[in-house]
């Protein structure tokens, strides 16, 4: 193997963007059919209980729903925004955007949590005495709801994490206009967590 | 602008504005046709919609518009096969 000039300084700052990005989609595929797995079921047990499924969606809270759907899309703004500024070599808004998504994202968790809470203080929460009575439908309704919006959370809470280091990189000038490749990675995984959202939206809190 | 990164493509920040405000009205549209509470209308709504927004997300938030073909021919691959078990599902469930 002949080592030119050229190959040795390709050796020095080895990066491909490309290879980066296709393994990040294939890790975001491997997502999608975790969660296309349990819309799945979803599908399935909505055409056997339609109206138990129904009379589950009118009980939840569409406001919070709905609000977090407008968190979520605007948090997904504000990370494609901070890459177009990480490109321009506009650092200090660069970090605005990420830490005003991290905000965002933070809102859809507290909103999560109020959510909850509310259901939890009414008996509804899997495995509960007063969930038993309710029909045969209702409960697998709330049992899909807490199992999709319970993993959905996880992926926001480590979405979270990932944009917090991702600040941090920026601010420390790892992360710049000639290498942003993290920066589009983690951002791809933010706006996945988005799309899971577009679809839980309608499945659960307009779809009564 | 001479960058290490050839396959640079910067998006204007107005292309995502546009797309956030288009998101945000069909979720309007979505939301309004689910209270007004007309059955047929709000769940095609839905069906349609729906996929709208994910597309507008994959297509201009994650790039997808700018992407090699081969990247598309993978979700393209992906989202296939599960639309194709959602398809055999239905299959199923709906000749019990």
């Amino acid at each position: 193997m002949t080592h030119g000039t050229h190959s040795t300084a390709a050796a020095e700052h080895h990066r491909d963007p490309e290879g980066a990005k296709i393994g990040m989609w294939l890790f975001l595929f491997t997502e999608m059919l975790l969660f296309g797995g349990l819309f799945l079921l979803y599908s399935a047990y909505r055409a056997r209980y339609p109206l138990d499924f129904d009379n589950g969606g009118k009980s939840l809270n569409h406001v919070i729903g709905v609000a977090n759907t407008v968190v979520l899309l605007t948090s997904s703004l504000t990370v494609a925004l901070s890459i177009v500024a990480v490109q321009r070599d506009q650092r200090k808004r660069a970090l605005g955007l990420l830490g005003a998504t991290i905000v965002l994202g933070i809102v859809f968790l507290f909103n999560k949590y109020m959510e909850w809470s509310a259901e939890i203080h009414h008996g509804i929460y899997p495995g509960s005495p007063v969930l038993a009575e309710h029909p045969k439908g209702e409960i697998i309704f709330f049992g899909l709801y807490f199992t999709m919006t319970g993993l959905h959370g996880l992926h926001v809470i480590v979405g979270l994490i990932v944009l917090g280091i991702l600040w941090a990189l920026v601010k420390k000038g790892s992360i710049h206009k000639d290498d942003f490749t993290k920066l589009e990675c983690g951002g791809l995984y933010w706006h996945l967590v988005d799309v899971i959202w577009i679809f839980l939206l309608p499945l659960f809190y307009l779809a009564a | 602008m001479e960058t290490s990164e050839a396959h640079v493509h910067i998006v204007p920040n107005g292309t995502f504005i546009k797309v956030w405000g288009i998101l945000l009205a069909l979720t309007a549209v979505l939301v309004f046709l689910s209270e007004w509470q007309h059955e047929l209308l709000s769940v095609w709504a839905m069906l349609i919609i729906t996929p709208i927004k994910a597309g507008l997300v994959l297509w201009y938030f994650m790039h997808l518009k700018y992407e090699s073909t081969l990247l598309k021919g993978m979700l393209f691959i992906a989202l296939g096969s599960l639309i194709i078990f959602i398809g055999l599902m239905f299959l199923d469930v709906s000749f019990r």
